[in-house]
């Protein structure tokens, strides 16, 4: 009936369609479910920064778009963007100026980032136009759903959702955990 | 008066239960019956108050989400026991597209029949049931109260309804 095990799995495994940071190998895989333009978000980005540069090459990190629409009228775009941006290679440094400049997201705003990071700005500007990544934000939005993502941002370490602080040290300790018991998942 | 023993061994109503029914304010002066929405899916999000940070605020969530919950044909209803009021000026302040049920009166009335009640604090469980078009309860789980349990379980719950349980 009410088992734990029952919600905050993680149904979509990382993989070639992800945006990762990390070797493939690594032992420990965080998934962060996002929204560009959410205060949390950007509270969380240095300290998922600060939790890779204290795990370092044992971690592997994805992140994956969860836009709130209904609060935050400017996120669907600016996942569009990020994706307009990795088709040209660009994903994270988007990411980043995204994150950092959250005060200013209309659509010029982003256009003028693709523009500052070296990207062909008119081939992103066309693509948020012809919404070319609406389908593929959407698959990301709706893994998330299926994973048991309740807000943002949400993480998942080795699939599993961390339903603790996500503050550098209980994300860190949390990591070494998961590390250090590879098989806690797949057996709770 | 805190009685913590009840609270554990009661628990929510199991799947197979036939589902109560209720009458609650969905709004200072409208009401909603549980068998007025007999012949599709009904999710109940019992939850414990209204004003919860709002990117992680369960039902700004599953406003987020309806449109899945509508391909099933269900409908969502949260339940607190805050007042008709209070759910108005969340419901505004979030533009959930939803109704906020008032189990306001007897407080925790209908939360106490569906078993998650939580005596001594004056709140529900953040609790979730989905209930088939006959009225019968499918699928039932308690979350950690601090915990938002978001929307998997219901979603899976929602694929195992056979097509006639959501007959129109």
């Amino acid at each position: 009936m009410s088992r734990k095990d029952e919600t905050g799995i993680l149904v979509l495994p990382v993989g070639e369609r992800d945006h990762v940071q990390g070797p493939a190998d690594a032992p420990v895989t965080l998934v962060e479910y996002g929204d560009l333009e959410c205060p949390y978000c950007r509270q969380a980005y240095p300290i998922v920064k600060e939790v890779q540069s204290r795990v370092g090459s044992r971690l592997r990190f994805a992140f994956r778009h969860f836009p709130l629409t209904e609060i935050h009228r400017h996120a669907q775009h600016a996942a569009e963007v990020a994706e307009a941006a990795a088709a040209q290679g660009a994903f994270w440094q988007m990411h980043g100026r995204l994150f950092e400049r959250q005060f200013a997201l209309e659509d010029d705003n982003l256009i003028e980032y693709a523009r500052d990071l070296g990207l062909d700005a008119d081939r992103v500007a066309g693509e948020l136009a012809a919404r070319t990544y609406k389908a593929r934000v959407r698959e990301d939005f709706m893994s998330g759903v299926r994973s048991g993502v309740n807000g943002t941002p949400t993480f998942f370490i080795n699939g599993v959702r961390h339903d603790q602080s996500w503050a550098a040290d209980s994300l860190t300790a949390a990591i070494e955990r998961a590390i250090t018991k590879p098989a806690e998942s797949s057996s709770a | 008066m805190i009685d913590t023993e009840t609270r554990m061994t009661s628990g929510p109503l199991s799947p197979g239960t036939r589902a109560p029914d209720f009458t609650l304010h969905s709004g200072p002066d409208r009401t909603v019956s549980l068998r007025d929405l007999r012949g599709r899916p009904v999710i109940l999000a019992f939850y414990p108050a209204d004003w919860s940070p709002v990117c992680g605020d369960q039902m700004a969530l599953y406003n987020e989400i309806l449109p899945e919950f509508k391909r099933y044909g269900a409908e969502v209803l949260g339940v607190s026991v805050d007042g008709a009021w209070c759910h108005k000026a969340f419901a505004d302040h979030r533009q959930l597209h939803f109704l906020l049920l008032a189990d306001f009166e007897p407080k925790g009335a209908v939360a106490r029949r569906y078993g998650v009640y939580r005596d001594g604090e004056g709140i529900t469980e953040r609790a979730l049931f989905v209930i088939d078009g006959g009225g019968v309860i499918r699928w039932s789980y308690v979350s950690p109260i601090d915990v938002n349990p978001g929307a998997d379980g219901i979603l899976r719950a929602l694929d195992e309804l056979e097509p006639g349980g959501a007959a129109r």
